[in-house]
């Protein structure tokens, strides 16, 4: 059995995680998956716990969505989607399931009722590759006031008027800035705008 | 395509993955007819992932990781003679309806198609048929209102959250037709009225009183001020 290879925890260039997560679909590569996990694992704990799950389950957690990430690599499209993107979802999923007991609804691609978009749509967003790039670079931008509400926002389960209560602002204030402040990562999502 | 859509806040909550499942049915029923919304979802989701990446790293048990590459061993070796790698994880599908116009993730809650369904009289022209969710689910239920009909003026406990499937209706909002969402506060007076022609289905999702964890008020209390 391979041994866990040390790999620095610190940012990783998302290209190279999102081969990785490649070579583990295409090749079963033990030692792309063991950098990935030493990347992923902690963070993917770190947001397990942020979202209410205790040290315990969180470390459960962080083993089953990890055997996910192994099971379905090959279904990972690098067009489509970044790595962290990809794994965050199978987390998310897995939080759900285990935190929630409820099913998660989602649509099929694959589905005869499924309105396709128009070919102009697609192009007008940045290859994913480019995409947690890009953000990236526009959440360091934010203020950290701004990207503390939007982890909030999103992380904390937390709608408008709770974080208006607890960073006693006023609740118009909270959707102002929260809005300017999706509404500057949603430019870096998109091209020429 | 669709005209009215989930707020943006909707949208990011199914995102994040706390959206309670009753409103993610209708969103994910949306999504399949809603192109716009589905990239709206995917760029939440993206923003997810680079906000997992910038949390700081939790320290993870040693045996973590060996633990994990045991129960790989274990699957690889189980699944060596009967599917080959990467054989996608097919999904327990229904089988197979005959009306494919019903979005999928709707689909899986029924077991039969739309004209097998046993409707309920509600009122004289409006009928209705429950759909079961999880224990904590708000009550969502689909509905048949006949061409013209005009559904009594009602207001709601909690907030009503409605997708049309097939025909349409009006109301002093607006115009909605297959696809699009319309949520109504309960403060608002209410009185759609079917458009003539065919009947109305609509998914309905409406907060169910006191056995909600709340979750779904405080999500939505907000949103109709957009």
């Amino acid at each position: 059995m391979a041994a866990m290879p040390k790999v620095s925890n610190g940012k990783a260039d998302p290209g190279y995680l999102a081969d990785l997560l490649v070579s583990v679909g295409r090749d079963r590569d033990r030692i792309a998956f063991a950098e990935l996990f030493s990347y992923f694992g902690p963070r993917v704990k770190a947001y397990l716990m942020r979202q209410g799950a205790g040290e315990a389950q969180a470390e459960e957690l962080v083993q089953e969505a990890m055997i996910m990430v192994w099971r379905r690599a090959e279904s990972f499209d690098m067009s489509k989607s970044g790595a962290s993107t990809w794994i965050f979802t199978i987390a998310r999923n897995k939080r759900i399931d285990a935190l929630r007991r409820e099913k998660r609804p989602e649509y099929d691609p694959d589905d005869p009722a499924l309105v396709p978009a128009a070919a102009e749509d697609a192009d007008s967003l940045v290859e994913a590759a480019q995409q947690s790039e890009r953000l990236s670079v526009a959440m360091k931008s934010l203020s950290s006031e701004q990207a503390e509400l939007i982890r909030m926002a999103y992380f904390e389960d937390k709608a408008h008027g709770a974080i208006a209560e607890e960073t006693e602002l006023p609740l118009g204030t909270v959707k102002s800035r929260l809005r300017l402040a999706l509404g500057h990562l949603r430019k870096a999502l998109k091209e020429y705008q | 395509m669709p005209k009215h859509h989930p707020s943006e806040e909707i949208l990011m909550a199914y995102a994040a993955g706390s959206l309670p499942e009753a409103l993610s049915l209708v969103v994910a029923s949306h999504l399949t007819l809603c192109p716009a919304c589905r990239a709206e979802v995917e760029a939440y989701e993206a923003l997810g992932g680079s906000l997992m990446d910038a949390l700081d790293p939790a320290s993870l048990d040693e045996s973590a990781f060996s633990s994990i590459m045991a129960e790989i061993d274990m699957l690889d070796s189980e699944t060596e003679e009967s599917a080959p790698w990467g054989g996608a994880m097919p999904l327990p599908r229904k089988p197979d309806m005959e009306d494919p116009s019903l979005p999928r993730p709707l689909r899986d809650y029924l077991q039969v198609d739309l004209t097998a369904l046993q409707w309920r009289k509600v009122m004289r022209g409006v009928e209705d048929t429950e759909i079961e969710l999880g224990p904590d689910g708000a009550k969502t239920r689909l509905m048949r209102i006949q061409p013209g009909v005009a559904v009594p003026k009602h207001t709601h406990h909690g907030q009503e959250v409605t997708l049309v499937l097939e025909g349409g209706y009006s109301d002093a909002d607006g115009h909605y037709e297959r696809g699009d969402v319309q949520i109504a506060d309960p403060s608002v007076d209410h009185q759609p009225v079917a458009d003539v022609g065919e009947p109305c289905i609509c998914l309905v999702v409406s907060d169910a009183p006191m056995k909600m964890t709340g979750t779904f008020g405080r999500l939505l209390n907000p949103f109709v001020t957009y």
